[in-house]
């Protein structure tokens, strides 16, 4: 269990590590992503606040918007990449995102036919009254 | 003949899953530390996935209360935003100052964010000083509990990072970039960029989500 070479070609990368790069190439690294996040982060901020787009798309916008984002975070400040050796690292990654999009889908999905099929007692009697 | 064949299957297989590397003995304790804590965080955003999730369905529950768009201030949501952003740079570079051993950039990468996470907390702590002086406290209604746990579980934790980033200082001050110190400091810098993310979560679906409600 070496500590130095963390840069192994046989070996599995760790997850934030990046392939071997000089200092100048990893800054730039650092600073696209960081420029791309804040231009998807000011994208969010105008989106929310205007009305030169059709309302009903603002949500969705914002919801693809922020997806893009945490997509950035991970290539450029994360370093997670689709190389070899980091499979470990991105099938872990996906399994937490299954985990993820069934909590949130499973939970607002079923709590929302919930809602529909059992309204509290006042909207029901409105509605078949 | 052997040797092509094998050359052969590793690049149909970049992946080396149909390939069998003769002993290639135990990963380097940097990458096995990194990937536990890697686990380690993607089990804490499914637990944020958790709180997301209660958000979402209490979100309109606000017993005559007052609703998110009533409450949300979006510039001082943007100043977070940018401040944690910001950090999150910052970070990166203290880490690549903390591989090339550089001890000046590291103190200055490190200081930078804690400052830029310090002036997160102080603006998310006055906002909910502000809502519970209001008497929007998270007992006022299902939406306010909800809000005020998905946001103070974060904030939560951006302050444990705020620690842990002064440990980290005060642990390349003493002991120097060994291999064991520079090994948290990976740790570390995962975890903030990790806050990072899951405030691009909060952001978009409490504040701008929200404000439009």
């Amino acid at each position: 269990m070496s500590d130095q070479t963390h840069m192994n070609g046989e070996h599995d990368i760790a997850p934030g590590d990046e392939e071997q790069h000089s200092v100048g190439e990893r800054i730039v690294g650092y600073v696209v992503g960081l420029g791309l996040a804040l231009l998807l982060t000011a994208t969010s901020f105008f989106i929310a606040g205007t009305d030169l787009v059709w309302q009903p798309s603002i949500p969705v916008a914002l919801i693809v918007l922020a997806i893009a984002q945490m997509g950035v975070h991970l290539v450029f400040f994360l370093h997670i990449t689709t190389g070899p050796d980091n499979t470990n690292n991105v099938l872990a990654l996906a399994f937490g995102l299954l985990v993820v999009f069934l909590v949130v889908g499973g939970t607002v999905w079923i709590m929302g036919h919930l809602n529909q099929n059992m309204p509290p007692m006042d909207q029901f009697i409105r509605m078949h009254s | 003949m052997a040797m092509t064949a094998t050359i052969g299957r590793a690049h149909a297989d970049p992946h080396h899953i149909g390939l069998v590397v003769e002993h290639p003995g135990p990963a380097p304790k940097r990458t096995v530390t990194a990937y536990g804590f890697w686990v380690f965080l993607l089990s804490d955003i499914v637990m944020f996935s958790c709180f997301f999730a209660a958000y979402a369905v209490l979100v309109s529950q606000t017993a005559d209360g007052p609703k998110g768009s009533e409450i949300f201030e979006q510039r001082n949501v943007a100043i977070e935003t940018v401040c944690l952003l910001l950090s999150s740079f910052t970070c990166g570079m203290a880490s690549i100052a903390a591989d090339v051993r550089n001890r000046f950039w590291f103190y200055l990468g490190m200081a930078v964010t804690c400052l830029l996470g310090v002036i997160f907390l102080v603006i998310e702590f006055r906002e909910f000083a502000d809502l519970v002086s209001r008497g929007y406290g998270p007992s006022r209604s299902a939406f306010l509990t909800a809000f005020f746990s998905l946001v103070g579980c974060h904030g939560l934790h951006v302050s444990a990072g705020v620690l842990w980033l002064l440990t980290m200082m005060a642990q390349v001050f003493a002991k120097g970039f060994r291999a064991d110190v520079l090994r948290r400091m990976m740790c570390f810098a995962l975890f903030w960029h990790a806050l990072d993310i899951i405030w691009v979560g909060v952001f978009s679906v409490v504040y701008l989500l929200g404000s439009g409600v």
